[in-house]
Order: structure tokens, then sequence, then C-alpha cells
């Protein structure tokens, strides 16, 4: 399991608080364009990390992620043929033609990878600090199907995690050539198709989302001070964005010329939105050092 | 009145090219304890899955015939409905525990059931109890062994009191001690609650002392159905594989009817003759250090420790040496420290203190074959010449998933064994889970064929009678300790759990371990009369 229970204000947070908050950040690295903003949503989820004491755990994730990251980063310039700024000529490629890698192509690149790399750590530090037992409980009351679909993929990243290590000395344990890269990722993905039956099978097995006489409604929990600093930096954070947006803060586009917001503006919102993000971790009442 | 009917059932699975049952029939009375049994691919599994919904409603395939469990029709309600009713026990406790603690493990069935929350703790509570587990509660489901996950997965089945429990091979992943007590537990709640239970399981011997009823299947056909007692008669005849030890010493030593376990067996024995003289438990205390230590051998441990982080000791000072051509079985309690001292022999883990030596290249079959597998032809993950070797080439052209669990273990061990270089030491880790022991003597056997050809071979497993099968040396492991290092009558004829059916009847006598030696033994203490 990637969660790991700590004492911190986000695993203190209700979890549909602590979901809000980790899709406000991932949701606004999906909108927003500007590097410099994307960076500061970058800091505010490392920091963000830190502080709830689960910063090796991102940075396992992050492993993950930074392949993809740099996949995209690279191939970008490969498939993106606009902009003016010429930095290098490839030649003629055969079938995929004249190649000309431009420094938009590249800055374009960097931008998406940057833009993954985000909404990978915004997912792993979702999948750390908030507790999978409770999201499973949240969703139960919802329909089978999309209930279902969200606790595997919550329980997915542990299981997967799990057998990539499983799979590394499997590879290692081989006396023949070791496989191809594309054979292992084959592996790995036929290898959760199953393990995804093999969960919902487990539920479904314990009873989750047959529809029954709902449940005694449980006493309404009071919303803490940790509930609600966090969904106030999520309306922050989602505000900010929208600002930036309407404001042309967070402005940025890569052809045919590199044209954004200034750094002024851009980074003035990137740290805004480091510390509306942080902010909530600053209350560390009731919770030993 | 019947809690399980299957009513002329048929199922196969989706791109299967046979079914995995055919018409099925039979009915389980409320409160019965029915053992199902049969060989690997003869359709056990699939009665669990068809009793619990899985098949077809998570499955898919093509069903044919009506199942109704607890009341409900199988075709109606699927297995989230069924859970109120049926309580699922699967193979491997991993995949079935969802929650990131024990409480809330238990809790989670009766939550879905909508019980309000003074039942709910109630129901965890009561479960806990049943298995012995409380001390369990607050710890994370991450942290548990193999064993303990395999209760809690139990308790989880049961926290809904439901009428029925089925179980597929439970103890597949369990020492002889977890074992026996899971069977025994069973039984309580048999006994104690009336709870009806179908239990799919291999190592018959383990449980047949425990069970009402019989059910064998061949060929996805039922075969059988009876007492324990005349199943056993019936498979000395007609399938020897599902005969258990005590069935087959008695057989051999020509006497009869066939015992259902340990109790029934000496019981039948003292009625006949004094049985013989139990020899003192040998003594097989590990080699002592400060002696020359042989400077050879293809796998040495000296001194090695492994520690973990937090503090905690897997392996305490291990000092081992095992010879080309030597079969050794390690043995011990889940989590005794088996599977890390196979990994440090391959170098997959690094000792905090000490040294591992060895003379040559490490083959290591980690306990899934499947991770070892990448390809999606068995043909590309060997040679011809190699695929020809492990008597796999008329399988080239499927997917190694497709193959049955024999096949795929063999592929994987003929992957590890491969190479340019013959592996100086061959390990195995838990090599025989889910199989039945027809493909346990055919894998005693490959092991036996890799030591005739030189390599150190050393398998840890939980199964006594396996390892009486290939070994010539045991080791048993404690806490990461080595408790005995010796010859298999040394280990496995005077322990309670670590030793075969046929020693525990003997009591050792004569360090007898399987039937044929058995029953040498019964000869000799008494000689049989010949009918004339």
């Amino acid at each position: 399991m990637i969660y790991a229970r700590r004492a911190s204000p986000l695993h203190a947070a209700r979890p549909v608080v602590g979901i809000a908050w980790c899709a406000a950040l991932a949701a606004a690295a999906l909108v927003v364009d500007h590097p410099l903003v994307l960076a500061g949503l970058l800091v505010a989820l490392v920091g963000a990390a830190l502080a709830a004491g689960v910063g090796e755990r991102l940075a396992r994730t992050a492993r993950m992620g930074l392949p993809l990251a740099l996949a995209i980063a690279l191939i970008e310039p490969l498939l993106q043929h606009d902009g003016l700024t010429l930095i290098a000529r490839l030649g003629d490629l055969g079938p995929l033609g004249r190649l000309d890698i431009t420094l938009e192509a590249v800055v374009y690149g960097s931008v998406l990878g940057l833009r993954a790399l985000v909404v990978v750590a915004a997912f792993g530090l979702y999948a750390a600090a908030v507790d999978p037992d409770e999201v499973l409980r949240l969703f139960r009351r919802r329909g089978l199907r999309s209930a279902l679909t969200v606790t595997i993929a919550t329980r997915m990243v542990g299981v997967l995690e799990a057998d990539a290590r499983r799979l590394a000395d499997g590879q290692r344990c081989r006396g023949t050539r070791p496989p191809s890269r594309m054979a292992v990722v084959r592996a790995v993905t036929s290898g959760a198709l199953d393990r995804a039956l093999d969960v919902a099978a487990a539920l479904e097995l314990r009873g989750y989302g047959a529809r029954r006489p709902a449940a005694r409604a449980r006493a309404a929990r009071p919303w803490s001070r940790h509930d609600l600093a966090f969904a106030a930096s999520a309306v922050g954070i989602v505000a900010l964005v929208v600002l930036g947006e309407l404001g042309g803060a967070s402005a940025f586009s890569a052809f045919p010329r590199l044209h954004g917001a200034g750094v002024a503006a851009s980074g003035a919102l990137a740290v805004a939105l480091v510390l509306v993000a942080l902010a909530p971790f600053a209350d560390r009442r009731g919770i030993a050092r | 009145m019947s809690v399980l009917v299957f009513d002329a059932v048929g199922y196969r699975y989706p791109g299967a090219a046979s079914a995995a049952l055919h018409d099925v029939s039979f009915a389980v009375g409320e409160g019965e304890f029915v053992v199902v049994a049969g060989l690997s691919g003869s359709g056990k599994s699939s009665v669990v899955r068809a009793a619990s919904g899985l098949a077809p409603h998570a499955l898919g395939g093509t069903f044919s015939g009506r199942v109704v469990a607890g009341g409900l029709d199988t075709r109606e309600h699927g297995p989230g409905e069924l859970a109120a009713e049926v309580g699922t026990l699967l193979q491997d406790p991993e995949t079935q525990v969802v929650m990131g603690t024990v409480r809330a493990e238990l809790a989670f069935p009766l939550e879905n059931r909508g019980e309000p929350p003074a039942a709910v703790a109630r129901g965890v509570e009561e479960a806990a109890l049943a298995l012995g587990i409380p001390h369990l509660l607050d710890r994370a489901t991450g942290e548990l062994s193999g064993g303990e996950l395999q209760r809690v997965a139990l308790g989880a089945a049961l926290a809904g009191h439901p009428r029925l429990v089925v179980l597929d091979e439970p103890t597949s992943q369990l020492d002889p001690v977890a074992g026996d007590e899971l069977i025994w537990l069973l039984r309580r709640l048999n006994e104690e609650w009336g709870t009806t239970i179908v239990l799919v399981e291999h190592r018959l011997e383990r449980c047949l002392a425990a069970a009402d009823r019989v059910l064998a299947l061949r060929d996805g056909a039922l075969a059988f159905d009876g007492a324990p007692g005349p199943f056993l008669d019936w498979a000395l005849v007609s399938q020897p594989a599902l005969a258990t030890p005590g069935a087959r010493l008695f057989a051999a030593a020509g006497l009869g009817p066939a015992p259902v376990g340990v109790k029934q067996a000496r019981a039948a024995l003292r009625a006949r003759a004094p049985l013989p003289e139990a020899a003192p438990p040998a003594v097989a205390a590990p080699p002592r250090r400060g002696r020359r230590r042989d400077r050879d051998g293809a796998l040495r441990f000296d001194r090695v420790w492994h520690e973990l982080r937090g503090g905690r000791t897997i392996l305490r000072d291990i000092d081992l040496r095992l010879a080309p051509g030597e079969c050794v079985a390690l043995m011990g309690r889940n989590g005794a420290g088996k599977s890390t001292l196979l990994r440090h022999a391959k170098g997959l883990l690094e000792p905090t203190r000490g040294r591992v030596r060895v003379s040559g290249r490490v083959a290591l079959l980690l306990q899934h074959p499947g991770d070892l597998l990448f390809a999606d032809r068995v043909g590309d993950e060997l040679d011809p010449a190699a695929l020809a070797a492990a008597g796999l080439s008329h399988l080239a052209d499927r997917h190694p998933r497709d193959l049955s669990g024999g096949e795929r273990q063999r592929l994987a061990l003929a992957v590890a064994t491969a190479g340019d270089e013959q592996a100086a030491v061959v390990c195995l880790d838990e090599p025989t889970r889910g199989m039945d022991r027809a493909r346990k003597g055919e894998l005693a056997a490959d092991v036996q064929r890799l030591a005739a050809g030189g390599a150190a071979v050393l398998v840890a497993t939980h199964d006594p009678e396996f390892a009486v099968a290939f070994a010539d040396r045991v080791i048993l492991l404690g806490d990461g300790e080595v408790l005995a290092d010796g010859s298999p009558a040394e280990i496995l004829a005077g322990g309670w759990y670590f030793a075969t059916e046929v020693a525990r009847i003997l009591r050792g006598a004569g360090g007898a371990l399987t039937a044929e030696q058995g029953a040498a033994v019964l000869r000799a203490a008494a000689p049989l009369e010949v009918p004339a």
C-alpha cells in the first residue's frame, strides 16, 4: 500500500476534501499553460508531500512518472513542425519527411512533460495521503461501476507497485537474455488488467456495491478546522487559476513564437498558488512534532 | 434443507477450448462440512467460483444449469448480493484483502450490508475473537504474513455470519502449523455455529478427518460423492493420486479399510497388534561452529545476518554449506526467513553481516513463476533446444498465461536455469503451491535431475511429503535461525507438525516417512497373515 497514516493536517482532513484539494492542483495543471505557473504547482505538491510526511513516497511515484514526462518532452519536438526558430535540421527521414527541430516545439514539449509530471505528482500525493478505506466508504453509496472504477484506481497504485518490484526480481532471475522493454511494458499492462479484475472480484465478494437498504445514516461528522482549511485552499487554487486565465497571468503560447505573460505576473501567480496550497499545513495544533 | 444446490451445471471460461464443469449436480445440506477433491484442472476452483457467483458474473464465459446458494439463484444475484449468504475465501490472500487495516477489513462486509455502527463493532470483535486475531485488529494489512492475511480474509468472509462458506485451497500458502490451525478453526465454526463449509483442498490428509463428505471431480464432472472413508477406498482404486499417505500406507501393508486421519489409523493399527516402538526423537542440531570449514561447496552462508532498517531481524547468524549435487529442503513456519535466505543465495539481497559465497551461477525460481515470463509466446521465452529439453515444445505457440500452473512452472524453471553457463545452485521458493500429488512427483523428478547434473538444489517448502520425495537433507528454519539440519528421517520422522502423515501415524517408528517405508516397518513389527 502506498498510503501511509501520518500525523499531518492533510491526513486529518476528510477524504472528500483531500480528494478535492488534490484534484484542484491536478486540474490547475491541466488548465494553465505557463511553465512558471506549472513549476509553482510542482513546488506546491512537493512542499505538501514534505509537510505531510510522505515525501519519500511521492518521490517513488515521481520516479515512475519521470520517464513519461521525459518521453513526452523528447517526442513532441519530433512530431511538432510549427515554430519559427529553427535550432536543428535532421534532414529527410524517409516516411517521416523533413525533420526540423524548432525552439518553440522543444519548449512546448517541455511544458507538456512538466504538466504530466504535475498531474502524476498530484495523483501520487492523493494515493499517499488520502485514506483509501475512507474513499471506499465514500463511494459505496454511488453506483457500482463508478465506485468500482474509483476504488480500483486507488487500490491499483499499491498493487502495481508491489507487482513492479516482483517483476524486477523476475527479470534478474532469468537465465536467458533479458526481455525487451516493450515486453516488460506489455507484461505490466496485461498484469494490471488481471490485477484490476482480482481487486474488483474481492470487492464484490465482500458485498461492495450490492443494492441493499441504505445504511442507517451515521451521525453527521462535524467539519474540522483541517477540513475547512483544505476546502478553502482548494477553492482558492481554483479561484487563482480562473483569475490567472482571465487576467492573462498564466497565458502562454509556443507557436508561432514563444509568447506569454511576463515573468512578474506569472511569477506572482505561481507564488500565490504555492502559498494558498501550503497554507493549511501551517496549522500544526494537536500534531506532535 | 440444502444450502448449496448445483443442478446440471456446466461452465466454460471465456476463450477456453473445453468446459471446466460438465453437468455437475449435488446438494449440500445445512451444517455439512464438505471437501471437494480432484487433480489440478479437474474443476474444483470452478465450483467455488460458481457457488460465489463469480462465474459467470465477474468472469464471463458460458454458464448452463442452475446454482442456488443460500437460497439465492446465482443467475439472478451477483457476488455482491450473494455475499450476505455466502462467505468466500480464495487461494491468494494478497488479492482478497482490500482495506488498509485489519479492523477496517473485518468491518467492510458488515458496512456494505448497511449494518449500524454498533453492530459493525460487535461483528468485528466477534470475528476477531473467533479467529484468534484480536491482537491484529489495528495492524496494517500490508504488514501481515501470509498466514495472518489468510486468517483476516477468512474473518472478513465470516464477519456477516453467512450460512455457507466456500474456500478454495486456503492452506496452500500456509505452513503446516497454520494450515492445521485453519482447518480445525473451520471445524469449530462448523460445529459451534452450524456454518456449512465447502472446502477445496489438495492436501487431503490435512482435512479429511474434519469432513463429513467428499465430492471428487474428474475432468469437470462429479466422479464421487460420499463419506471420507469410502472416498479413500474409491481413490485407491480409481484415482490413486487423490489417496492420502495414510491410505496408501494401509494399502501397501495390505490393511483395510483406508483410515481417515492419524487418529483412526492408529486405532486400527492398535487393534491389529501393538504399535511398533517409536524411536526417541532424533536431535539433528545445526552444525557446530569453530571447526575448520570446508573451502569448497556450491553455496556457502558464512554467519549471514539480515536486519531491516526498523530493527527487525530476518536471518540470524546463518552458517550453511551446500555441496554440488545435494538436494536440500528448507522448511519452517511462515515468516521464518526461507524466502529471504533464497534471495540472499541469488544475490537479490545483501547481508547486513556475513558473506554468501557461490561457486557459479545461481538460478532462483520465485514463488510466482509468471514473474519470470515476459514474452507473448512460449516459444519466444527459450530457444528450441531448451524448450524441447523442458518438454514444452508442443506448447511453443501458446501464451505463457494460458498454460496450466504446472506447465507455467516448468517453463519458468527452464527460463531460470537456461543460459550459457550451467547453474551451480538452483533455488526454488514454494514451488508446490496449488499442485496435486501427480505434479509434485514430476517436480521432485525435475529437482533430482538438476542435482544429478551437478547443481546444488535448495527448495523452500511447507510440504513434508514433497520434501521426502526429493531431498537428501532437510534444514528447519525458525525465526531466522537454523533449528535443525539433518537427513529427512532425522527431521521429519519425529515432529508433530513438520512430519509426514506416515511418520505421525507411526510416531517416527523406524524413521519411516513414506507409505512404502511405513508398510515395511509394519510388516517387520507384525508379519501379516497371508490368506491361504
